[in-house]
């Protein structure tokens, strides 16, 4: 193949929403989806005369960020002006940070393989408003609406190096940074509602190649799956232009989601030229080193702290720890159950198994864990102390999941214990030798798989009441003594 | 005397004494209004409505026994570049011909809780880019001295109607030398204070680094008074400072004597008139007899503090300007596409001046310019913040002339721009270090180069201080101003009573 004559160079530009309450520099609502134009205010409206005020909490957020990528947090930082027009741009230029950011020099690491993705920079700035085309794009669309709702939310950038080689490298990169956000409370994360949003760089060089490829950007994509398709499709494109001895564009593209493939945009070259000169109406933002304690000391425990702790002090498999750790209400649940008592693998299992496997097939988000810690904790309780069987718990929790009832009452009221008691047994075995003579024959044969069969015959008897270990061993000793 | 001759000072004593009411004072303004502005020009509207329910609400407070403000009753004309919700605010702009405010600036907001009475918005030259109020795209206003002649700007109409007696005080801004220059072409009081002693909330911005809101009046008292009403730290305005008002008014009669007063030799090389110039020195020998130390000093960045405005204001501006684009509020013309209506816009709403800026400012900040202009710009800005600190270190005030010449003709600004520019030397460094400095009437020269007309105008006395400690400057300026108030309070009276007689002002074309 000729494309493995080529290296791929990628870098990610990611555009985070804060979780605040009020935007960036004024205090109107950041809530999600409220009608059109309602959450505005002379300032993120950009009417003459208004002036910013940063807020606070976004500091403090960006800090928890900026120490969860493993980032200096520089002391003193300030904020640009980026000038450009566009209607949903209201002052005609947006508040960032471009001299000096909030941090710098962080890193995430990826498993496969093993290494650190360093991260350039996180910085803060604000959001535009969204525009809507009656079309394509706004040079085609008949009209444009603007929602000015968005205009002033608080947003991070967080730019990392060109270190990943692979599409499937960046989707780790991006899962990564998604799980560290949303562990540290800064941002819901949600590619779909837009409060995470991918620019990608890509380059392509001959193998062994010094020299840098021409990088290309890639915007419009809405998912991790559309990150690494578009990635892909580029790469293809580029090697097979140079392939044909064709030059790359230094261009951005735009991912077209239904055709899968990327179009041209608009050309780096003739692109705007920002005119970043220093934010006169603010000061410069200057932390105390108290602060940025503050923030350290309150910042939630993250993901791979959470899963050494997972298999280093709870005995759990890396995989166990992985996907407990997807999200931070996942493994709330899993320390609640694990604090309230449960073995933590039994719980794991649980959870891995029939929790997460309803709430896919629900379409539930980890928001809505459908069973409290309480109720799954009790129902671990009751196959431990071999009250019902594992396979009875199964029946079990989707009626505590359906009911809200506690597992307990469930198994009392609809008589799912499970039969222990050797004396009620021993009936049962007995019909059953006498109703199978060729396996009970086989067994005293020595074929041991036969008794699995007479097991088997035993639970259906009881309707799966029965406790199969207990049944395995009556049944040996009455067959070969 | 008549009531629209009264100062600040005397209206709100007179009127928390009852013995005249607010209401009267301001239909005794109203009335001098429609007298002579059409001579003046100096109001783009006259908010009569508002006025007489602000008015009326003084005087129900008095009659209740509450306290009015220390404004009470004051009639006080605005710079229409401040916004108040519910009325216009044209910037002197087409752009902004038909805009009406959705919220208050904030020293609106205190002046108006201090009882102050806004009378109108005034005229100036289009978003405060320049120096004779020619430049509004709707009238150009008239010298109440002689009205062939410029009041100086950009806020020409709040300095005219303060002079003419149309306004006890009125209310300005200054990015270069806005307030201080007409003040000083009128015969009036003028301040820039220091940068963060007044919210810039709800002051459409020019160079938001320059831009401070200040008084004009007639007398240093009147002005002192105005500024403890709209000083203050605002919690709206970032760049405003932690800092109460002080109670200038009450402390301008300290001595004088003993303070130490340094003249840059670098603010008198720039083509001072004679006029000017002896003007200027008379004051200095009362001052010394008074006991004032005076030293000619060197600042030697104060040389490039022209040039280096030039960059950095238009390169403010034309930013602070990119957000009238046609698509939220203002002027909108509607092209073909998206871009066509940002150029349409654009085009027909500025006029020639602030283009020239706004391109200024976006070559300076372009990414192949920036390093020789604007951020060179930025580090000696920084030289002359210094050369400033090592001067007050050894004075308590400098001075200069607030201008170099007398007010000029109308029509005069067509010339070269760069000759223009140049009559902002004396006053753009004191924005460009955020310190405080005052304009007051310090005689009469006559224009240059114009023959013996006889005709006398006015001239300024500038006094800078240190950041923060308008107290002193006001305190200077109060001394100043005593030397000619007799010759002042007579000349000026005759100028007011001729006004009648003045010709009706054309619209610009």
């Amino acid at each position: 193949m000729t494309e493995r004559a080529y290296d791929m160079t990628i870098g990610l530009e990611v555009h985070v929403e804060l979780l605040t309450q009020s935007k960036m520099f004024c205090r109107c609502s950041t809530r999600f989806g409220d009608p059109p134009n309602t959450n505005v205010c002379p300032v993120c409206m950009g009417f003459p005369g208004s002036l910013p005020v940063p807020n606070l909490e976004a500091v403090k957020l960006g800090v928890r960020a900026a120490l969860g990528l493993g980032a200096k947090v520089n002391l003193s930082s300030g904020f640009d002006r980026k000038n450009y027009f566009y209607p949903d741009l209201t002052k005609g230029y947006q508040i960032t940070q471009y001299r000096t950011p909030l941090g710098q020099d962080g890193f995430i690491e990826i498993a496969e393989p093993r290494k650190k993705i360093r991260i350039r920079r996180v910085h803060l700035e604000e959001d535009t408003g969204k525009s809507i085309h009656a079309g394509d794009d706004i040079t085609t669309a008949d009209y444009t609406l603007i929602d000015f709702n968005r205009s002033g939310v608080p947003l991070i950038e967080i730019v990392s190096e060109p270190d990943m080689n692979s599409p499937e490298e960046a989707r780790q990169y991006l899962e990564k940074l998604q799980r560290i956000l949303r562990f540290a409370g800064v941002s819901d994360v949600k590619m779909e509602e837009g409060s995470m949003r991918v620019d990608c760089n890509i380059s392509v060089t001959p193998k062994g190649s010094d020299r840098r490829g021409t990088p290309v950007e890639i915007k419009n994509l809405s998912s991790f799956r559309a990150v690494v398709k578009a990635l892909s499709y580029e790469f293809d494109r580029q090697v097979a232009a140079l392939e044909a001895g064709e030059s790359i564009l230094r261009e951005t593209r735009h991912w077209d989601e239904a055709k899968e493939r990327t179009h041209p945009m608009r050309t780096k070259e003739s692109s705007e030229d920002y005119r970043y000169f220093p934010e006169p109406d603010l000061p410069l933002l200057v932390l105390e080193e108290a602060f940025i304690e503050e923030v350290r000391r309150t910042m939630p425990r993250l993901p791979d702290e959470i899963v050494a702790y997972y298999k280093e002090k709870l005995g759990l498999p890396e995989y166990d720890a992985q996907v407990l750790t997807l999200d931070p209400n996942l493994s709330s649940f899993f320390d609640r159950c694990v604090e309230q008592g449960a073995d933590p693998k039994m719980a794991a299992n649980w959870i891995m198994g029939d929790i997460l496997g309803y709430m896919n097939r629900q379409g539930l988000t980890y928001e809505q864990i459908p069973v409290s810690p309480e109720n799954l904790v009790e129902m671990l309780g009751l196959i431990a102390s071999g009250a019902i069987s594992g396979k009875i718990a199964k029946d079990v929790l989707v009626k505590v999941i359906e009911t809200g009832r506690k597992p307990s009452v469930i198994v009392k009221e609809e008589g799912l214990t499970q039969v222990s008691d050797e004396g009620e047994l021993l009936a049962i075995i007995e019909e059953v030798i006498a109703a199978n003579p060729g396996p009970v024959q086989d067994v005293k044969n020595g074929k041991e798989k036969a008794i699995g069969f007479l097991v088997g015959q035993v639970m259906k008897a009881t309707k799966g009441r029965a406790n199969p270990a207990k049944v395995n061993i009556m049944l040996k000793e009455k067959i070969l003594s | 005397m008549e009531l629209w001759e009264l100062g600040a000072w005397d209206i709100t004593k007179k009127v928390k004494a009852k013995e005249i009411s607010a209401q009267e004072v301001l239909e005794a303004h109203l009335s001098r209004i429609s007298e002579v502005d059409p001579a003046v020009c100096a109001f783009l509207s006259v908010l009569e409505a508002e006025a007489r329910i602000a008015a009326s609400r003084v005087d129900a407070k008095i009659a209740k026994g509450e306290d009015p403000g220390i404004l009470a009753g004051v009639p006080c004309a605005v710079k229409d570049n401040l916004n108040i919700k519910g009325t216009a605010c044209t910037c002197g702009s087409k752009m902004l011909e038909n805009y009406i405010s959705p919220y208050t600036a904030t020293a609106i907001a205190r002046m108006s809780e201090q009882g102050a009475i806004i009378t109108g918005k005034t005229n100036l030259d289009e978003f405060a880019m320049g120096s004779s109020t020619e430049r509004s795209a709707f009238v150009a206003t008239r010298n109440p001295w002689d009205v062939d002649r410029v009041p100086g700007g950009s806020s020409g109409g709040s300095a005219a109607a303060v002079a003419a007696g149309m306004s006890a005080v009125a209310l300005g801004s200054d990015t270069g030398g806005s307030i201080r220059q007409p003040a000083a072409f009128t015969g009036i009081v003028g301040m820039k204070p220091t940068y963060g002693r007044v919210s810039r909330y709800g002051l459409v911005a020019f160079a938001s680094s320059l831009d401070q809101i200040g008084p004009f009046a007639r007398d240093v008292r009147d002005a002192a008074l105005f500024m403890e009403a709209i000083a203050g730290f605002d919690p709206a305005d970032s760049t405003s400072a932690e800092r109460p008002a002080v109670p200038w008014s009450k402390r301008l009669d300290r001595p004088v004597k003993g303070l130490r007063a340094g003249v840059p030799k670098e603010l008198l090389g720039f083509g001072v008139s004679e006029g000017v110039k002896s003007a200027f020195e008379n004051v200095l020998s009362q001052m010394a007899d008074l006991g004032v130390i005076i030293e000619e000093t060197s600042l030697p960045s104060l040389a490039y503090a022209l040039d280096v405005y030039y960059v950095i204001a238009p390169a403010e501006a034309s930013s602070n300007l990119a957000r009238f684009d046609g698509v939220r509020y203002g002027l909108s013309k509607r092209g073909k596409g998206y871009l066509d209506m940002y150029r349409e816009t654009r085009a027909e709403g500025f006029g020639p001046e602030v283009r020239r800026r706004i391109m200024l400012g976006t070559f300076v900040l372009s990414a192949d310019q920036y390093d020789a202009y604007y951020l060179r710009a930025a580090k000696i800005r920084t030289l002359i913040r210094r050369d400033f600190e090592r001067a007050f270190q050894t004075y308590d005030v400098l001075l200069s002339p607030t201008t170099p010449t007398v007010a000029f003709k109308l029509g005069d600004e067509s010339g070269d721009p760069m000759t223009r520019y140049l009559a902002d030397v004396m006053t753009v460094s004191a924005n460009l270090a955020g310190i405080p400095a005052l304009s007051v009437p310090c005689g009469f020269a006559e224009p240059a180069g114009e023959g013996t007309s006889g005709r006398e105008l006015p001239c300024g006395l500038q006094i800078m201080g240190k950041p923060f400690d308008e107290e002193t400057v006001l305190t200077v300026g109060y001394a100043v101003e005593s030397f000619a108030r007799e010759e002042m309070e007579e000349k000026s009276a005759l100028m007011r009573r001729n006004l009648i007689l003045a010709k009706e002002c054309e619209p610009v074309d």
